[in-house]
């Protein structure tokens, strides 16, 4: 593997997101909290509808990141949730090459990864460090 | 509020078995078809002596054995409604595959306010080993506390 920095080496879009998705997501991840679910408790909360799991989007860009990169090279994978991803939302999830890091005395290359919906609102931020 | 005296609690460590079927809902649900997740044949070609599990289901595996769900909300006094997910980080060390029994143990590391009080922003950090004691993950996540305004 010999990346170039600038390169895009991630990217994968994801069908709309649907309440029945969440409902999926909650019993999957054991991430119960109401506020994706459960219209009623949403709204007491001060939003207009239930809204996705950040870590279902993260989960996305994860399968996005390893399906471009054999999952034992990968170092670190961190994301900033930067908006709400809302209800029907579809999302790309890309990544490029940034730069050439040590990393714990390994060689590696760190990926720039955002997410963002069928808008171009952008809607995390993230960073993956890969073994080379 | 949660404030600077939060800096240092401990919870309830938590153990989590890695099970074929619950990892198999969690790929069916994100739409995972990587064989190397799914099939052994395929996981051992890479490297492991079972198939793995994907960069973020460390998370899922905390909260779904956790005996006190959503503990350092109730220990720190946080509404679960006033909470969002800010930031998320996965450090890996070694490989987790099925069949492992991971512990986990989170501690509160960090606690800053934004926006005049607005907000408060609380890291938890949790270190994961397995069943041979290898430490195999260091998990950190930012949770964002929406403060009620002072009335």
């Amino acid at each position: 593997m010999t990346p170039i920095i600038g390169a895009r080496i991630v990217h994968k879009e994801f069908p709309a997101i649907t309440r029945h998705r969440l409902a999926l997501y909650c019993g999957a991840s054991g991430d119960h909290n109401p506020i994706h679910v459960d219209l009623d408790f949403a709204r007491k909360a001060g939003f207009p509808d239930v809204f996705s799991h950040g870590m279902l989007v993260m989960a996305y860009l994860g399968q996005a990141l390893t399906d471009a990169v054999p999952p034992p090279r990968l170092r670190m994978f961190s994301t900033r949730f930067v908006a709400i991803t809302q209800l029907g939302a579809r999302l790309t999830c890309e990544g490029h090459v940034s730069e050439f890091v040590e990393h714990d005395g390994e060689r590696c290359a760190k990926l720039a990864l955002t997410t963002k919906d069928e808008n171009g609102d952008l809607k995390l931020t993230g960073e993956a460090v890969i073994a080379l | 509020m949660v404030d600077q005296s939060a800096v240092g609690r401990e919870f309830t460590t938590v153990t989590a078995r890695v099970e074929p079927g619950r990892l198999r809902f969690f790929l069916d649900t994100i739409g995972e078809t990587n064989p190397l997740y799914r099939d052994e044949t395929a996981a051992q070609a890479a490297g492991y002596s079972a198939a793995p599990v994907p960069p973020t289901y460390l998370f899922c595996l905390e909260m779904m054995d956790a005996t006190i769900p959503f503990e350092f909300l109730t220990a720190l006094n946080i509404d679960l409604a006033r909470v969002l997910h800010g930031e998320q980080r996965f450090d890996y060390h070694a490989p987790v595959v099925i069949g492992d029994t991971l512990t986990f143990r989170p501690r509160v590391t960090g606690v800053s306010e934004k926006k005049g009080g607005a907000m408060t922003l609380v890291v938890i950090e949790t270190s994961v080993t397995n069943q041979d004691g290898v430490q195999v993950a260091d998990i950190s996540r930012t949770v964002v506390i929406r403060n009620p305004r002072p009335s």
